[in-house]
């Protein structure tokens, strides 16, 4: 029999908010974290509007009560504050340790260094401590290090469902045993690299993202950095604590399309929802809400709706992206809406598709616009899609303790 | 649990591309890096498709097809991939044009630049929608990989899974990552890495896939029993510690053990924990070394897998990566452990 899976903390950072408490504050006021571009130097800074961690790098060596300046990426200062504050939030830092790993998600890595050193890397030795923090792995160790971790610990990059993806093996992991404790999520910072990137493939809005909406016209990039706790529930009884949901069901799906786009009918993205549900056990009509990968591209959105149509059939449950809040969190984006998505959980209500003026002709249902508070909801489907059309969903489920 | 693994593939700087041959000869290089022969990849991937290719992603459909082709499997349940440094090639494009102050890129390379391109262009080409996942951490990568298509054995929600270790090396990667110590500072040759005895391995690149089944089926190379990372160890005991929890798990002790393949690279900073285990722990057993064929990469434990599984296969041991000489008893059980500058160790156990 598999074990259960719980989530006991919660750490995000994110252009919304630097810790869970500031962002549970923004998303109450309909806050948006999209703005003007103020610390990553890039060409493109006047042309599209980026959900930014306002803090300088410096900043967040502070946030993280780092005292060594070290050759820290911001990727990494961004992780190891957020996995910092799940690790804390879970009051795991009080407990005796049981078997626990870290699974973190990345793709750009520490490439905010090496666009910068990469002249010199070439040339000269001024810069050869940033060598070795290119890589992905790098921030995951580091992480490791400081939260003391040494089971199990990887590192998962499958472009933006990654997040959700580490989130899907630390819960596989502890349902057959492999792990008592496992700290799952993904981080990522901007970078030159794929702004220009995203840019060359001429998918930015020039506006603060539209998902779902007719005139949606592209993504706005975000950076942050968000883990959970996932604990068996043996483990999550140990000294006390609050469990506040529990993960129900995940599901992956490849869609064996394109490299970077969805097959117009969202094929990839129904077989991870129906892989996600049958895990759970669950019936499609059980799902109250539904956070969408919903980046605002005109292809994504409509084969995302269009499989949420036809999973859902006459019953649509609530719908919304909140990528308007926290722009695109490339890596970081799984983990970061599975935290928005246990929120409403905990908080009794369903976040808003901030931006939608003129919903999509081609749709049958409409996202929700406000803020809902007061509303009861029990079982939340969180989305999240990938360049290889690479797709996960991950169930979560109020805790009824 | 188990998984029988049933077909291979592998492109290395050895003549390996063909599964019905193990070894025929050796290659001997003198060379700041090994480089891979490449097989001509128009057999493999239609030549408009391949000329956008970078060299990782033609290396990793192209073994992943003869892995296939060598099961007799036409879809697998699950595609998983384990790259240390994705697309080096395309990356370099990239930042190379960004420091040229180009603004206007073309999107291809950074398309390709994502690590999971190649799990996912070999779904596109064999039309997989099953479960698809890519792990990017060091010496990790293929470990993680192969544990997850374990893992899902268990859950009995596969009945086969590809499973692929991919990396590459360019002139321009290994200029750099020379910088920061990893690598020889002369070119060297390959066949006598252990006698320049100076820091710094012997950089390689390769693409090895497997097709793993959850039971026996003909053709079955050996049974991957068991993988285990374990990270930065404060001293050898722990090494020792961890090496004998794996065996007692899987119901072994040392002595049972017929061949332990050990990951000496050449770099005498760290080629002292294999020295350690090979003249304690391991004294007694056939000791094999393989990467003078393949050279020091993140996913370089595919070479040795491939190594265990036809050393099982043919029950002979090539004489060129023999490092001891004990007797010879039929061959079936495998221990293959290796680390990465005493940071990133790996355990991983192949039976007959």
């Amino acid at each position: 029999m598999a074990k259960q899976v719980v989530i006991t903390g919660i750490g995000i950072l994110s252009s919304i908010g630097k810790n869970l408490p500031e962002t549970i504050e923004s998303l109450l006021a309909s806050r948006s974290g999209i703005g003007t571009l103020k610390h990553l130097n890039s060409p493109h800074q006047d042309e599209f509007p980026f959900a930014e961690v306002p803090y300088s790098n410096q900043d967040l060596l502070d946030i993280a009560r780092l005292t060594d300046p070290s050759n820290y990426s911001r990727n990494t200062l961004l992780g190891m504050i957020a996995a910092g504050e799940a690790f804390q939030h879970a009051r795991l830092d009080r407990l005796p340790r049981l078997k626990t790993g870290l699974i973190s998600a990345t793709t750009v890595g520490g490439m905010d260094r090496c666009e910068l050193y990469f002249n010199d890397f070439l040339t000269n030795n001024s810069k050869n401590q940033y060598i070795d923090v290119y890589d992905c792995a790098d921030s995951t160790e580091r992480i490791a290090n400081i939260l003391n971790i040494r089971d199990y610990l990887t590192t998962i990059s499958t472009a933006c469902s990654s997040a959700a993806n580490a989130i899907l093996l630390g819960a596989r992991m502890i349902r057959r045993g492999r792990l008592d404790r496992v700290v799952a999520g993904g981080t990522e910072a901007l970078t030159s690299f794929h702004v220009n990137g995203f840019s060359a493939l001429k998918i930015l809005d020039k506006m603060p993202c539209r998902p779902f909406d007719a005139n949606r016209n592209g993504i706005t990039l975000g950076e942050g950095a968000a883990y959970l706790i996932l604990e068996s529930e043996e483990a999550a009884r140990e000294g006390d604590r609050e469990i506040f949901a529990e993960l129900a069901g995940y599901g992956n799906a490849c869609e064996a399309y394109h490299q970077t786009a969805s097959t117009p009918d969202g094929k990839g993205a129904l077989l991870a929802m129906e892989r996600a549900l049958n895990v759970s056990g669950l019936d499609p009509s059980a799902i109250d809400y539904i956070n969408a990968h919903g980046t605002g591209t005109d292809n994504n959105d409509i084969a995302e709706g269009l499989a949420i149509e036809r999973l859902f059939g006459e019953k649509i449950p609530f719908v919304s992206s909140t990528k308007p809040f926290t722009g695109h969190m490339t890596s970081a984006a799984g983990s970061a809406e599975a935290i928005l998505s246990i929120l409403c959980l905990t908080h009794r209500m369903i976040l808003p598709n901030l931006n939608l003026k003129t919903p999509m002709p081609e749709l049958h249902f409409t996202p929700v616009t406000e803020l809902r508070k007061n509303t009861d909801v029990s079982l939340v489907m969180s989305n999240s899609f990938g360049f290889g059309g690479n797709n996960t969903s991950l169930i979560f489920r109020k805790s009824t303790d | 649990m188990a998984a029988y693994i049933n077909g291979i593939g592998l492109i290395s700087p050895q003549h390996t591309t063909d599964p019905a041959l193990f070894l025929p000869d050796v290659m001997e290089y003198t060379a700041d890096f090994l480089q891979v022969i490449n097989p001509n990849y128009k057999e493999y991937i239609h030549p408009l498709a391949a000329r956008r290719m970078s060299k990782l992603i033609k290396m990793g459909i192209t073994s992943a097809k003869i892995a296939m082709a060598d099961a007799g499997c036409q879809m697998p349940d699950a595609i998983i991939t384990g790259t240390g440094l994705g697309s080096v090639e395309d990356t370099e494009k990239i930042l190379t044009s960004m420091n040229a102050g180009e603004q206007l890129m073309n999107p291809t390379p950074f398309i390709q630049s994502t690590y999971n391109t190649i799990s996912s262009q070999i779904a596109i080409t064999l039309q997989c929608h099953n479960y698809n996942t890519t792990y990017v951490h060091r010496s990790f990568s293929f470990e993680s990989a192969l544990q997850d298509a374990l893992l899902q054995c268990e859950e009995k929600v596969i009945k086969t899974a590809l499973v692929g270790g991919i990396d590459e090396m360019t002139d321009n990667h290994l200029l750099i990552t020379r910088r920061a110590g990893h690598w020889k500072m002369q070119p060297v040759n390959n066949l006598k890495l252990l006698s320049y005895q100076t820091p710094g391995a012997l950089a390689g690149e390769g693409s090895a896939f497997f097709l793993l089944r959850d039971r026996h089926s003909p053709g079955d190379y050996g049974v991957l029993r068991d993988v285990k990372t374990f990270f930065r160890p404060k001293n050898l005991r722990i090494t020792e510690q961890e090496i004998s929890t794996f065996l007692s798990v899987n119901n072994l002790t040392v002595s049972q053990l017929d061949a332990v393949i050990l990951g000496y690279n050449g770099d005498i900073l760290f080629d002292t924990v294999y020295d350690q285990l090979g003249s304690g722990i391991f004294s007694n057993q056939q000791q094999i070394w393989y990467k003078h064929l393949c050279g020091e990469y993140y996913t370089s434990t595919g070479f040795a897998v491939w190594l265990a599984a036809n050393i099982l296969k043919h029950q002979y041991i090539p004489a060129a990566v023999k490092f001891n000489n004990q007797p010879v008893n039929p061959l079936r059980q495998i221990l293959l452990y290796n680390q990465y500058r005493n940071t990133n160790h790996s355990l991983i156990l192949i039976s007959r």
